[in-house]
Parts: structure tokens; sequence; C-alpha cells
């Protein structure tokens, strides 16, 4: 799939993350995707990427679950991921899960098919954004997995740069993780609070009222722990941001 | 003296660093201004991306034929007029160094900075029969004083700031009254050396990269104590791990440029020691005896998979840790072993075992802001994955103490996962229960205490979006 072709239809992964706990997030999503003319099909055998159990040291237990992702999106189309963590995974990690399995090349083929939400509506369907909300202050949220495997940077800030009344304000420490890390929240407990309460407190600093972000992992545990010191900011996955701006709510 | 066997407690011991809030700020402060100047020499991102490349391939191809290499290094030292000595274990190069200093009949020592010589606890074995080693680097002499271990391996004292420094000294340093005054604290530690220069039977380094072709040994550093070390005393010996070679003289240009920059964002050290052999005929300076001790210590292990071996390829140029946000935050005593920071936590856990260090690759995010910046490309988070497998499912003998981390909860509770997520129909089942019951869960319950200690408790949404998906219309094939 090249970058430059424009697709009539498209796939949407959900993530698990979104599925249980933000499924607004994924909805929006899809409808961005639909505004724009495409054909958005989800299929509904599609469960996790995979990635939980291939962080933790079982690889046998991801591939099986990951290849239910490969069979449950057989046609040649792109495969939209609103999480820059689950499409990282999707996109660098499963030609060496299926290495030395006859799974390989079809899993190979699945990751050129991947694209992450903001990536995909920049490069490939390079939309255009008419903002029709109330001027709002945010800032600007990168997952690490994003920015380091996905290897999304600029596109979801151009999209927010179409916004004619939300003003982008730049963490200076916008780069640092926040501490989630999956099981290493647990694993790590008061290493994964130190570091999301420094999030916060840098985020808190810019004055934004809302944190934008394109991944749901650091979303919950950033507005987890915003919500329990009571901040006066709120967070929002980008797509459902994007989406509120469009309909002016 | 053997090092005693020393368990990893990753979690106590960030316990009592976070909860040190000037050892915090120390560590914050000190990263912060690394990480800006490292960005500010490295501004260039295509420059960066060529040079990086660079450093990775000449560090590749010299592991790729690392015994060959290690055979020339020999072969050329010895017709330089260097002693080589291998040892396999740290006992054994510290006996090896030991027989040395015992036939030069040396008992004062001085050393400059050498993180291997840490790894052998060298100083302590020295103590313990009769030698008296001092630290001449700046940062090494200050621990050596406060009787602690680096923190760092580029800065060793970087966990302490001014005010302590200050009490060490004037607690230590005779003649020296409370000074926060950093010239008269460099000045009192420069006295102090000096006569230390003097008397030492003996010098001590490390050595940063080992020439191949021309029997020449590479060392930094920024004191010139480094070249008062290896030039004055009558014997200088250097010790290095066996994977610090490369092949070719041109090769260095490149990692000088990498290294320093990575390391403290300087554009070169201020001075660039190129050691060739003792003094020879004729000249006035130099040692007589210059020995080099190659240490193997768990590394030819490393090296022997294929994935794992890029560990070796490492410069220590530290940038991995001044940029990990959990280093940061706990400093390098968390660490227990002498490697800190994100190379350690790769590092550590194949020299000394999982079943000792297994904690260590699971404290990390995976963000991946060390590969980002490492200079010589070593995939660490990928490589902290595959510890974490060899911890819970060896695929050979690859690592020391490989699947000691495997429990019976643990295997059940990712059977129970795929069992869960490779089947839609079950999924199904189980995303809608979670949808009705799931926010019954009370904050308090055992796995969610952790999150909920300083987080809100996440709410399982009414619907999926699989079923959202299918009330909205959007078609599933």
């Amino acid at each position: 799939m090249s970058a430059s072709i424009r697709p009539d239809s498209v796939y949407f992964f959900g993530t698990c993350l979104i599925d249980l706990f933000y499924p607004e997030a994924g909805l929006a999503g899809m409808e961005l995707l639909r505004r724009e003319g495409l054909k958005v099909v989800f299929p509904q055998k599609q469960t996790c990427c995979g990635q939980p159990a291939r962080n933790n040291g079982h690889q046998d237990e991801a591939r099986a679950v990951a290849r239910l992702q490969l069979d449950a999106f057989p046609e040649d189309w792109p495969i939209v991921v609103p999480s820059g963590s689950c499409a990282g995974m999707m996109k660098t990690h499963y030609a060496e899960l299926f290495e030395n399995t006859p799974d390989h090349a079809r899993a190979v083929a699945f990751s050129a098919r991947v694209f992450e939400l903001t990536e995909f509506l920049v490069d490939v369907l390079k939309v255009r954004l008419v903002d029709k909300g109330r001027p709002v202050t945010i800032t600007w949220h990168p997952s690490c997995h994003s920015q380091r495997e996905a290897k999304v940077v600029d596109q979801p800030k151009a999209l927010l740069g179409q916004l004619a009344n939300v003003t982008l304000v730049e963490n200076p420490r916008e780069t640092e993780c926040c501490g989630f890390g999956g099981a290493f929240a647990v694993r790590q407990p008061e290493v994964s609070a130190a570091m999301v309460t420094d999030k916060v407190a840098s985020i808190e600093a810019t004055g934004a009222s809302r944190v934008i972000s394109g991944d749901c992992g650091c979303l919950m545990n950033i507005t987890g722990a915003a919500e329990k010191s009571r901040k006066p900011f709120s967070g929002t996955h980008i797509a459902q941001f994007l989406m509120e701006r469009c309909h002016g709510r | 003296m053997a090092a005693e066997a020393r368990v990893s407690d990753f979690t106590g011991k960030a316990h009592v660093a976070l909860n040190d809030p000037k050892l915090r700020a120390n560590f914050r402060r000190a990263m912060d201004g690394l990480m800006t100047k490292r960005a500010a020499q490295f501004a260039d991102p295509e420059e960066w991306a060529t040079l990086r490349a660079r450093g990775a391939a000449i560090r590749a191809d010299a592991l790729a034929r690392l015994p060959e290499l290690l055979e020339r290094l020999e072969a050329n030292l010895t017709r330089n007029g260097v002693t080589v000595h291998w040892a396999e274990s740290t006992e054994e190069a510290n006996a090896i160094v030991l027989g040395i200093l015992r036939e030069a009949g040396a008992t004062r020592v001085i050393k400059g900075k050498s993180m291997v010589t840490e790894e052998m606890h060298l100083n302590a074995f020295l103590e313990a029969n009769g030698v008296i080693p001092v630290e001449s680097d700046l940062g090494e002499y200050i621990i050596q004083l406060a009787g602690e271990a680096p923190s760092h391996i580029v800065m060793p004292c970087i966990h302490m700031n001014k005010g302590e420094i200050a009490e060490l000294f004037a607690d230590k340093i005779e003649g020296l009254g409370y000074t926060e005054n950093v010239d008269e604290l460099t000045a009192a530690a420069r006295r102090a050396l000096r006569g230390r220069f003097a008397d030492a039977q003996a010098g001590i380094s490390g050595v940063n990269f080992a020439i191949a072709e021309t029997g020449s040994l590479v060392l930094i550093e920024n004191e010139g104590n480094g070249r008062l070390s290896t030039t004055l005393p009558p014997v200088h010996i250097a010790v290095t791990g066996i994977e610090k070679v490369i092949e070719r003289l041109e090769d260095v240009a490149p990692l000088l440029s990498l290294l320093p920059r990575s390391a403290t964002g300087q554009p070169i050290t201020t001075y660039v020691n190129m050691i060739s052999g003792p003094r020879k005929p004729g000249e006035k300076d130099g040692p007589r005896e210059v020995h080099l001790v190659l240490l193997d210590n768990g590394r030819s292990k490393v090296y022997g998979d294929t994935q794992l071996a890029d560990t070796l390829r490492c410069i220590r140029c530290a940038a991995c840790m001044n940029h990990c946000p959990v280093y940061t935050r706990v400093g390098g005593h968390t660490y227990t072993f002498t490697y800190p920071g994100p190379i350690g936590k790769i590092l550590t856990p194949q020299l000394e075992g999982l079943d000792c260090a297994g904690d260590q690759p699971h404290a990390s995010t995976l963000c991946g802001a060390c590969a980002e910046v490492c200079p010589v490309q070593i995939p660490i988070p990928d490589l902290l994955a595959r510890l974490r497998t060899e911890a819970v499912k060896p695929s050979s003998d690859a690592v020391k103490g490989g699947g000691s981390s495997a429990t019976l909860a643990d295997s059940l509770g990712w059977a129970g996962w795929k069992a869960l997520y490779s089947s839609p129909a079950l999924y199904g089942l189980a995303s809608r229960a979670l949808g009705w019951f799931g926010n019954l869960m009370p904050a308090s319950a055992p796995m969610l205490r952790t999150w909920t200690a300083v987080r809100t408790k996440p709410k399982f949404a009414a619907k999926s979006l699989h079923q959202l998906a299918r009330e909205k219309g959007f078609s599933h094939d």
C-alpha cells in the first residue's frame, strides 16, 4: 500500500483499550474517515495487537493473539489504528514475532498496511478541517511509541494546527514518558507515580485547559492522575477532539 | 576478596530514592543540563543520522570479527612492548593486577577513571591486599572519600550537590574548612592529589578504544589525571573489557566525535591520549612497563547470541541514562550493580544473571528515549523485551539465570489472556460483562490499588466499540 494512493475502503483496528474504556474515541476516528468518503470496515473478530504479552516476555501468547488479527483483516486495505502504541507494535514488531513461522510473509504484508490514524489523515487523505468550536487552549502529549516506534511526530500537530480557534501551547517536557508503560505501572508503581505526577505538573504549567493525545494508555494515566489531584485540565483523544471541533461542540 | 553475591532490589531502592527530594533534584537538574548540551551538539539531524550510522557500523563490524581483532590487538601490543593479560573473571583480573603490582613492589597506586575496575571491585580487593589505590578523577576521588560507588558511568558523583561535596571535603581533607566555592574545592582536591601522583609506584587506567591494527589504547579525559596516571608512575596497567576493540586507527575519529558529544555535550574532551607502549630508549618520560588486562566476565556469553551481542557495541557515553525518565528519578545507586540506567538494565542481567537482576529489564516503560540517543544504535527496548522473555521462557541457555522468573501464576495468567483475546466469541462475552459489572470493582482491589494510589479508577464503557460500530452501521467485512 503506497502512502500516496487514496483507497476506497479502509479497515479500522479499534485497540483493546479503546474498545473497553474509550469507545467514543474509536468511534470518532471512524467518523473522521467516513466523512472523507471512505468505506470504513470494523471487523468484529478483532481483539488486541498482542503487545501486552510481547512486552512481558510471552511471545507465544502474543503471536496467537496477533495471528487472529492477521486473519481478521483479509483484504488488501489500509488498517487504520487510533493509537501510536498499537500501530507501532503492528508495524515494527510483527515481522520478528512471526519470524520462522508460516505466517511470516503475511505478517510483513500486514505491517505494511498499518497506519496510525493521524498519519493516515494527513499523509494519505490530506484532510482539511474547518474549526467550528469556541476558542480553547490545549497542549499535546505524544506517546513514546507514537514518536519512536510508529514514527508519527508532525502529523497530529499538523491537524491541530488547522484548527483556527485552537491555541496549542507546547509542553517543554512533551517528549518525556508519562510513566504508564503497561505492566510497568503495576510492577514499579512508585516510579510510575513519580513520572505521571511530573507529567501532570508539566501539563498544568502550560496553562492549557485540555491535553490532547493520540494514545489512550497515556490518557488513562495522565487524566487519572490529574483527576485524583484535582488539576484544572482534562484529557481527550485527538480523534474525539477533532470531531468535536468539526461539529462545533 | 571476591565481590559478595548481590541481588537487585530495584523496587526497594527506588522507594528510598524517590523519597529523597535532594537526590531527585540533583539528578533532575544534572540530567536536564546534559540533555540540553547534547541536543546542541547534534542540532543537525542529518549529520547525527549519518554519524551514528557510521559509529554503529564500526562497532558492529569490530564485534563481528572480535576473536580475530583481539588476536591482532594482542600481537601489535606485544610488538609495541605492552604485556597483554587475559582474564576470564573479575577474580582473575584482580589477581593479575595484584601480581603485576607485587612484581613491581608497588603498594601506592594512582587510578584514572575506569568502570571495568568498578565491575571488578578492584579498590576493595587491593586495599584488602595491602595496596593503597587513590582515585584521581575528581568525581571518582569524591566518591572514594565518601565511600560510595559511582551513580553514573561518566559523572560518578552526579548524585551529590555542591553543599554535600563541601561537607565531605571539610570532613576528609586536612586543613580545609567548609567552602562551597567550586574553585577552592577543586584546588583542595588538586593539592591533595598532586603528592599522590608523585609518589605513586603504579598507575591504573581504563581504555575507551583499543585499536587492533596499531596496537594502541585510546583514553579520553578532561582533567589531565588520565595522562598523569598513565605516564608518571613507572608501571601502567590498563584494564578493559574484551569488547572495546576496534579495527583501524581511522575508526577512532567518528567514535571520538560521537562519544564526548553524546556524553557531556563537549565537542571533544580536553585530553585524548593514545598510548602505544612503554618508554623507549632515549625517551625522557613514560612508564617503563605497560600492561593491558582484557576482561571477559560474561562478555563472550553475551557475544554468543546474535541479538544480545548488540549490547557489546556500547561505548559507555551514558546518553541512555542521561535521557532515561526512570534513571532521572531514581538515580544510579538504585541499580545495585556497576552499570546503571538503560545500558545497565540490559548488561547487568547478562553479566550477573537474570536470577540476580531479573527485575531490571522490567524497570522500564520501553519508552525508547535511550535508543533514540544511542550513538551506536543499540536497540535497547528490543533487548529489554528479549531479556523479559528469557526470564520467563528461555529460548536456550543464552542468558545466565534464564527462566528464573517463571511462575505458575504468571504463566496461567498469560494463558488466560491468550484464551480470551484469541477467541472473538469469548472476548465478546467478557467485554459485555465488563461493561455491565467491571465498574463494581472497588478501587482498593489488589491490582487496582497500586494504580489508584495516585490516579482515579479507569471506567469501563457501557458499550464496547465492537457494539457501537455495529449500532452505527459500520460494516464488519
